[in-house]
């Protein structure tokens, strides 16, 4: 099936299988290997994007349902060489080790953010809540997005 | 201190992960590039009886098929540790083979491997393989496999024993001082088996190239040197020199990355067959089956206390699991890993622990962070608890009683413990004291108590810990049967600019040593940083290595690169007495040139290794150069402790339990960054909580796993815990380098039993005194429900 759609500000066209999962396009056929798959059953959230603004797990998604749709991957948040402040949160504090979860992690942060801009500890956990992350403990991931937050109301 | 060492420097790798440019293996795309996908037992334990695979070589895209009877690594994947029975008898090692023959033994253990131009492809055709099965009975608890009449998983191993060990004192002596011990606590549980889960599934690339006859396998290891050792020496008999391993990016390990697994062997003897590169990535559910599962001990403890409640002896008898063949190291986790950690913190005079090792029909058991030691501390910290609360004892006090004194290995000798180990150096009452201190001891038992008035069941857990880690002096592994050195290298290569390159054997898979190595390289040799670049996972590159698990990178991999620090200085300053005209023994270095002392004559680092390289004005008979590489292999294994304490709340109604309060305070040694230290100490103790309250595989009667995926197997999420507070002390390691004793595992160790005697201590006035973990809201209910 043909398909049109925007990601991280770019136009492309593709004939995919219909079975193509977003995750498996992104990946294999746009080569963004930043969205990671970390399950088979959507309950890690390493594949998070935002599709529309809104945070979403592409491995719950076709790539076909994302047809017409405006896609931002972890590799569309820096501005160049700029970090995005919810990257350059996640650096200052720490909150990542091995890195996998990460990008999903900064997406959903996004999400987060762009919905409650000033989240209390409970808010920020509550929204994480679907990313698992088997290094941090997830105490400088909250630190993090507390950061973030911070920032983006400066 | 110098510049950077001891410094929260932020990471140097966050830049690439951040970014969504990490390069993890299955990022990795080659041309040409087939994709496998594996056809794996449904059963537990059954006979082979046909593998058709007609349907699925002539399926799309399919490029070939292979069975055992296509005859990949006749001898299959090895054990890296060999434990004998107690009575001389060898451990009975199964052989591995990379695809079923005759039977399978686990659920998930493949029978077939397909490989096609696509990975949706592969799965396609490996769904057209028709294999016939005679399903048999299975066994899966390791105590039922040692009653008479269980299925056996080897036929030709009658009692299904791996093995049998013991350790400590005399058996009939701690016997007989438990029987006039003043007061006996006793438990029996089992310490459940849990999935490492690593966020990133593993991953293989195999690429055979036919010119030169060579192989690069891109893999998600902990320790590419050990694995390209035993795929070549042992699983497919291929010249060492002929394959590259490479890991780079590894998303998490937590054990599960270090063993050797069929499938990438496999897939290198595929890569020859098919003359492509060809990839395979875990799935989830592959992940669940597949890699190494950790714990699984069915334990019977008793531990004896006189009447001021000093503990007199201590008695364990377990039986833990193999799983159903012998993983890389899996013998030495439930003997030299966790018996010889029976000491604790404290002085018992008498210990005895035995185990019994058999396997069952389920996935390999093996390391899984903490590996051995987490059980250890459990089942200690749990009894000295019980033992107190029987006794009408504070909990903190009777450590303090039992605490053995300080000693710091260097005006005092280490410690000789009853089970073999000797400690390094030790002061334990400090961090029990900073951690309650921490947490308002005095004040929590007041609101506790007021609490309790409203319905409200509060509790507070201590566990305070030891662990061995920095593994370790080769002689000695050897000796316990280790079949692997457990040295490291460093290699330090002074460019003739002055910039650094250094190779390590360690690898990191989270743990920043870019960084972190970078921080004390930089300032031993007095230079920026940026001076410095870590090089790791890439046995073209990386002269050898033995990995990073077990705590060792910094403690081990550390101590090897300062030794080459150490060369590289001695050589330059024979360099720079020359250019100096000055004696050896007149300069010093610092801040990165050396300097006669007493005058303002100096050369900079960076002049004398361009001296080394175009050597012109030159000491006589030195050779040019400022290069070095160095094996370092500990004199002792190195021994870091803390305390944990945790405060929950049990709901009355339901059972749930809330962690509200979660307080460490460690000694890991020297810190060289402590953000980076703290944020292992998060993710372990979080992972330690897994344990207590939500994990456990759980296999039902006829073996199949009933908890095979992120739907079924509750980890810790963002919002099941609270903030980690963490404190610390430092009592430096005294017989390497750094000082550093390691942190990656310790989290994990003193962790779970904190959270469980913090439910105990809430439940106890109701009558509770176990609950069988993962304390679920259902088996919490039922415990304060039963009387």
């Amino acid at each position: 099936m043909q398909i049109k759609l925007t990601v991280n500000g770019k136009e492309y066209s593709h004939d995919v299988e219909p079975r193509l999962s977003l995750t498996h396009y992104l990946r294999e056929v746009l080569d963004l290997t930043g969205t990671h798959i970390g399950c088979d059953t959507s309950s890690c959230g390493a594949c998070t994007v935002l599709l529309d603004g809104r945070a979403v797990k592409s491995c719950t998604l076709l790539a076909v349902q994302a047809d017409g749709c405006e896609i931002i991957t972890i590799e569309g948040m820096a501005n160049g060489s700029e970090l995005h402040p919810i990257q350059a949160a996640f650096k200052e504090e720490h909150g990542l080790q091995c890195g996998f979860c990460t990008p999903g992690m900064v997406m959903t942060a996004a999400d987060i953010l762009k919905n409650n801009p000033t989240p209390t500890e409970a808010e920020i956990r509550h929204g994480l809540e679907g990313n698992y992350c088997r290094c941090t403990g997830y105490h400088n991931i909250v630190k993090s997005v507390q950061r973030a937050a911070e920032t983006l109301n400066q | 201190m110098g510049k950077f060492i001891g410094k929260s420097i932020k990471r140097r790798e966050d830049a690439r992960f951040l970014t969504g440019k990490g390069k993890y293996t299955d990022d990795i795309k080659l041309p040409n590039m087939a994709h496998a996908a594996f056809v794996r037992s449904p059963y537990a334990h059954a006979r082979i009886l046909n593998v058709d695979t007609t349907a699925a070589k002539i399926a799309e895209g399919v490029v070939a098929v292979y069975t055992a009877a296509d005859g990949p690594g006749d001898y299959g994947v090895p054990c890296g540790w060999q434990v004998n029975f107690k009575n001389g008898d060898t451990m009975r090692e199964p052989q591995h083979p990379l695809l079923a023959k005759g039977k399978v033994r686990h659920v998930g253990e493949p029978v077939a491997i397909v490989i096609a131009e696509s990975l949706a492809l592969a799965r396609d055709a490996a769904e057209l393989v028709d294999v016939e099965y005679e399903e048999l009975p299975a066994v899966t608890n390791p105590k039922a496999a040692m009653q008479a009449g269980a299925p056996l998983v080897h036929d030709d191993f009658p009692d299904n024993a791996a093995f049998d060990w013991c350790i400590g004192n005399d058996r009939a002596e701690v016997e007989a001082a438990l029987d006039n011990a003043y007061h006996v606590t006793e438990l029996e549980f089992i310490n459940q088996r849990l999935a490492p889960n690593a966020i990133e599934p593993r991953s293989y690339i195999a690429d055979y190239d036919v010119n030169g006859d060579k192989w690069t396998l891109y893999t998600s290891t902990q320790n590419p040197h050990l694995i390209r050792l035993l795929l070549c020496a042992f699983v497919l008999g291929i010249p060492e020199h002929k394959v590259r391993v490479v890991s780079y990016d590894v998303g998490g390990g937590f054990g599960s990355k270090i063993y050797h697994y069929i499938e990438e062997a496999l897939l290198t003897w595929v890569s020859k067959q098919i003359a492509r590169p060809v990839k395979w990535t875990a799935d989830r559910s592959e992940a669940f089956l597949m890699d190494a599962h950790g714990r699984d001990h069915v334990v019977k403890s008793k531990m004896g206390f006189d009447k001021e409640g000093n503990i007199v002896a201590h008695l364990t008898d377990e039986y833990c699991s193999m799983g159903a063949y012998l993983s890389t190291f899996a013998p030495a986790v439930p003997t030299y890993l966790h018996g010889t950690l029976f000491q604790g913190l404290y002085k018992t005079p008498l210990i005895h622990v035995n185990v019994t090792a058999p396997f069952t029909h389920t996935c390999s058991v093996d390391a899984y962070r903490g590996a051995g030691r987490p059980e250890a501390t459990y089942l200690i910290e749990r009894l000295v608890s019980k033992g107190a609360k029987e006794m009408g004892m504070d909990p903190a006090e009777i450590r303090y009683k039992n605490f053995i004194p300080p000693f710091d290995g260097v005006n005092q000798p280490g410690y000789q413990t009853q089970v073999a180990l000797q400690y390094d150096s030790g002061n334990y009452a400090p961090v029990l004291e900073k951690a309650l201190e921490a947490i308002g001891y005095e004040d929590f038992r007041k609101e506790q108590e007021a609490a309790r008035k409203e319905g409200k069941l509060l509790g507070l857990g201590i566990s305070t810990w030891i662990e061995g880690c920095g593994i370790a002096p080769s002689a000695v592994v050897g000796a316990l049967g280790a079949r692997a050195g457990l040295y490291e290298v460093g290699h330090v290569r002074v460019q003739p600019t002055g910039k650094v390159s250094v190779y390590t054997g360690a690898h990191s898979h989270g743990q920043g040593h870019e960084t972190v190595f970078a921080q004390f390289v930089a300032d031993k040799l007095g230079i920026p940083m940026d001076d410095v670049e870590i090089v790791h996972g890439d046995t073209e590159q990386v002269a050898f290595g033995m990995g990073t698990y077990g705590s060792r990178s910094l403690a081990v991999g550390g101590s090897a690169i300062i030794k080459s620090i150490d060369k590289v200085l001695e050589k330059g300053a024979k360099i720079a007495a020359h250019k100096l005209e000055a004696a050896v023994e007149d300069l010093e270095y610092a801040e990165g040139k050396w300097t006669v002392k007493g005058t303002d004559k100096s050369i900079a680092f960076g002049d004398v290794s361009l001296t080394a390289y175009v050597p012109h004005d030159y000491p006589e008979g030195l050779e040019p150069g400022l290069d070095f590489s160095s094996f370092y292999d500990p004199s002792n294994f190195t021994f870091p402790f803390g305390a944990h304490l945790a405060i929950v709340e049990v709901c009355a109604e339901t059972g749930k339990v809330t962690i509200k309060r979660f307080v460490t305070c460690d000694d890991v040694g020297n810190i060289m960054n402590p953000m980076i230290v703290d944020g292992q100490i998060h993710g372990g103790v979080v992972q330690g909580i897994g344990q207590a309250l939500l994990e456990e595989v759980v296999y039902d009667e006829s073996g199949q796993m009933i908890t095979g995926s992120y739907m079924d197997y509750a980890m810790p999420r963002a919002d099941n815990v609270p903030m980690i507070e963490t404190h610390n002390t430092v009592t430096p390691c005294p017989h390497n380098p750094l000082g550093a004793k390691g942190a990656g595992e310790a989290g994990t160790i003193g962790s779970t039993p904190a959270v469980v005697n913090a439910v105990i201590d809430a439940l106890w006035h109701l009558g509770v005194k176990d609950i069988q973990m993962p304390l679920t809201p259902q088996r919490v209910w039922k415990a304060m429900n039963q009387n």
